[in-house]
């Protein structure tokens, strides 16, 4: 039978209600889709946002004993220490007295003798002591969780290294020059790894996570603990990471696997 | 009871001047000290990135420690209203002001940019224990300064009262943030403790009255200016009570830590398998620093003898600085337990003790605070009237019991 | 109380004090500031006014260090690096000065003004392609390409030494 005139306009009355309506959902969703590709990448104009937490989660099964590619990526990356044979930018400071922003640590079971390698940086704790204890506020938390010192604050007390639980931070015991446009560093102040912010803000991953992905380890992953959709929020929900020394409730941006 | 006279030293003699000379060679030495660390870089010391804090801190905590302590005989006149340490207040709150200076000026001289000392003035981070510090120190200057003031000054001596239990109040406070420094710190097995706050309140009244009464004792000796007994005895009898309050506290504290197995390592450290500080802590802090003291101080064929008084708060005073070694420098040494139960190793000095030599141009900055603090006391006395004329037992105390 | 005459020597004797100095400047009453590597602008040299980037520009800086440090805002205006970048060439013969020679675009005046400048203690006072061997070996020296083509440095030596580490 075929449609009515009545029946006809109401067709005609539902496909544009149906078409509008399309529209007008795309129209709402859209934008949702858009924005949600906007904000995971950070214009330089943006700021660090406590939208985010940058974490890192080292897996210490795929950490070999003497790989040092992660420390040398750093230094690469910041400036210091000696690479290659090059001498340190600390040419007077003795080797107690030059400063590492993090190093390998070797771990032996005293009773089962498992030995183990792991990289040791600044855990970028929440509650960090070494925040906590500066007198002038150099010692500072970024908002997306990343912890650095602001040099041109610090006065060189040196109060932070006492309160460090990790032993992260250096001072500066010489002067230094020539140093990287990213990494000021300089007489007389406290410095450590700050996540390679520079490199963060840009939307990439710090020097020693993609120097270890690089060379295919794939011990460490960075990432946005604050996304449940990133990976190191998937791995550390499916396998889970601890913090070193996690006794001291500082509940560190550093996780650790296989400890 | 008549009114204590006060009078300017006269400080004429040649040994006056020569006392003034050698103290201001040492004060040059350690600012010319701090200009050689300052220009170079700390390389030049002994500090590292393991043992951050060295001789020049052991000086300055000692000094700032000492200095609220010097405040006691005030104290004890104003607050406790005992009115025998009357006439010796004024050189209590001088010499508690001359320590602070000196401590402080260690302290800030040490820094790795000491050129932003007004940067530490005026950015605060008030969760900071050495943020409060700082503001502490400076009241200390304010409120000591004022108290000084109502007792020099006749027609205000009526405020004297008032303004020595503000004293009495904030140095407790400023000591108690001096120990809390260390003992905010979770990190180390040394440190992270209830105790060292009033640890550190008892070891202020124990090298704030050596000190004192060595300054004192001097005074009097080199003015020839009569010291009775009465008045000796009781700062010596006072001095002992401290020295015993530090050793108790010491005892507390090692006991308590023995009792935990988590703390053995950091206890085996101290007290047998570290070395120098094994050393500094049974010969220089217990033995010389407190039952020597204690046993001249308490003996009878010792304890009136001048000299050996003398000697007695020299110990008290080396053995402090001992002590203040191996809290400051022997708790960096024991390495981090970032991993109970795990031997470590790392490019990085974890798990090892760490290594500190102290260098001379350290050694001269600490020597130099001390320096300060006694060129100022030197100076004040002869040109303000701080010291009492006599302090012979008549004038002290006309109903003292032989 | 001393005469007028005492006082004229005496005032006489101060003002020539004060005048020796400045006297002996007198050819030198402003610093000669190198040139950067381009005007911002056809209207504009600097990327603010030169009367008020002269005045302020430790204002503009202390703001974004803290912005860049702090809350992580990485935009060019302001930024040190930007500055050092646009500001601190290098001569006819490819050297650069350093910070506190005269030839470096932030001492040329702040020696001049004898204020000092705290920011290179910490940060790269030389551009960021500045190569750091340029104290070594140059290769965009002359003198060192003579050498080359008169047979003293050959050329093979000449490229390991001033690029064989580049890999």
């Amino acid at each position: 039978m075929s449609p009515t005139n009545s029946e006809q306009k109401t067709d005609q009355y539902r496909r544009k209600f149906l078409g509008q309506s399309a529209a007008v959902a795309g129209l709402a969703i859209a934008p949702g889709i858009v924005l949600n590709q906007v904000a995971h990448a950070k214009s330089d104009a943006d700021k660090a946002s406590a939208a985010n937490r940058w974490g890192m989660l080292i897996d210490t099964t795929k950490c070999a004993k003497g790989c040092t590619d992660c420390v040398t990526a750093c230094k690469t990356e910041n400036g210091w220490g000696s690479v290659d044979g090059k001498a340190s930018a600390e040419k007077l400071s003795n080797t107690e007295q030059q400063a590492q922003w993090i190093r390998k640590v070797t771990i032996t079971d005293k009773q089962t003798g498992h030995v183990q390698s792991l990289p040791l940086m600044c855990q970028h704790c929440e509650t960090a002591p070494c925040v906590d204890v500066c007198p002038t506020g150099a010692s500072m938390k970024r908002e997306d969780g990343i912890v650095q010192v602001d040099k041109h604050i610090c006065i060189g007390c040196r109060y932070c290294m006492m309160a460090c639980p990790y032993k992260a931070r250096s001072f500066i015991h010489e002067k230094l020059e020539l140093q990287k446009a990213t990494a000021p560093r300089g007489i007389g102040t406290v410095e450590s790894c700050n996540m390679c912010a520079h490199r963060v803000d840009k939307d990439q991953n710090p020097a020693c996570v993609e120097a270890c992905s690089k060379a295919d380890h794939n011990a460490i992953l960075f990432g946005d603990l604050k996304d449940a959709n990133s990976e190191i929020s998937k791995e550390l929900k499916k396998h889970g990471g601890e913090q070193i020394r996690a006794d001291l409730g500082l509940n560190t941006g550093v996780r650790y696997q296989g400890l | 009871m008549k009114k204590p006279a006060f009078k300017q030293i006269d400080g004429n003699s040649t040994n006056y001047w020569m006392l003034l000379a050698l103290l201001g060679s040492f004060v040059l030495a350690a600012v010319g000290s701090h200009f050689y660390m300052e220009h170079g870089g700390h390389y030049v010391t002994g500090m590292n990135n393991q043992i951050v804090w060295g001789l020049p801190h052991v000086f300055a905590v000692f000094l700032i420690v000492a200095a609220s302590g010097a405040l006691n005989i005030a104290s004890i006149s104003s607050v406790f209203g005992k009115t025998a340490y009357k006439p010796l207040a004024p050189l209590s709150t001088l010499v508690a002001l001359a320590l602070l200076a000196g401590g402080l000026m260690v302290l800030v001289l040490d820094l790795g940019r000491p050129d932003r000392l007004i940067v530490a003035m005026t950015y605060y981070n008030f969760k900071s224990i050495f943020a409060w510090n700082m503001i502490l120190y400076n009241g200390f200057f304010i409120i000591v300064g004022i108290y000084m003031w109502t007792m020099l000054q006749r027609n205000i001596n009526k405020y004297s009262k008032v303004a020595g239990m503000s004293a009495f109040i904030w140095r407790l406070m400023l000591t108690t943030g001096t120990g809390s420094i260390f003992g905010f710190l979770v990190a180390r097995q040394a440190y992270d403790a209830a105790i060292m706050a009033p640890m550190f309140v008892v070891m202020s009244f124990s090298f704030g009255l050596a000190i004192f009464l060595l300054i004192v004792m001097a005074s009097y000796k080199w003015t020839e200016r009569p010291l009775g007994d009465a008045m000796f005895k009781r700062l010596k009898n006072l001095l002992g009570v401290f020295v015993a309050g530090v050793l108790y506290f010491v005892i507390a504290q090692h006991l308590t830590n023995l009792y935990a197995t988590e703390h053995h390592g950091v206890e085996a450290f101290i007290l047998r398998d570290g070395g120098i500080y094994t050393q500094l802590f049974w010969y220089g802090q217990i033995i010389l620093g407190s039952l020597i003291p204690l046993a001249i101080i308490y003996h009878p064929a010792t304890g009136n003898s001048r000299s050996a008084i003398s000697i007695a708060s020299i110990f008290v005073i080396l053995g402090g600085l001992a002590q203040m070694y191996v809290i400051i420098i022997g708790g960096q040494a024991y390495p981090l337990d970032m991993f109970p139960g795990k031997e470590i190793s790392s490019s990085f000095f974890d798990g090892v003790v760490g290594s500190y030599t102290p260098t001379l141009a350290e050694a001269l900055l600490g020597i130099g605070g001390f320096a300060v603090s006694l060129f100022m006391v030197a100076f004040a006395v002869k040109v303000l009237r701080f010291l009492p004329e006599s302090l012979a037992d008549e004038a002290v105390d006309p109903h003292h019991s032989k | 109380m001393m005469s007028l005459r005492q006082f004229a020597k005496h005032l006489a004797l101060l003002v020539g004090l004060i005048a020796l100095p400045v006297l002996s400047n007198a050819g030198e009453l402003s610093p000669s500031v190198p040139k950067a590597k381009a005007n911002v602008s056809e209207t504009q040299q600097c990327v603010e006014p030169i009367d008020v980037i002269r005045k302020n520009h430790m204002v503009f800086l202390e703001h974004k260090r803290d912005e860049t440090m702090r809350e992580g805002v990485r935009t060019k205006k302001h930024s040190l690096v930007e500055c050092i970048d646009c500001h601190v060439t290098p001569n006819e013969n490819g050297e650069y000065a350093r910070i506190g020679e005269d030839g470096h675009f932030c001492s040329s005046c702040h020696n001049y003004a004898a204020v000092n400048v705290d920011c290179f203690d910490c940060h790269s006072d030389l551009p960021q392609n500045a190569s750091a061997h340029m104290h070594t070996l140059n290769n965009n020296n002359p003198h060192h390409k003579d050498l080359a083509a008169n047979g003293s440095l050959t050329k093979e030596t000449l490229d390991v030494l001033t690029e064989g580490d580049k890999k």
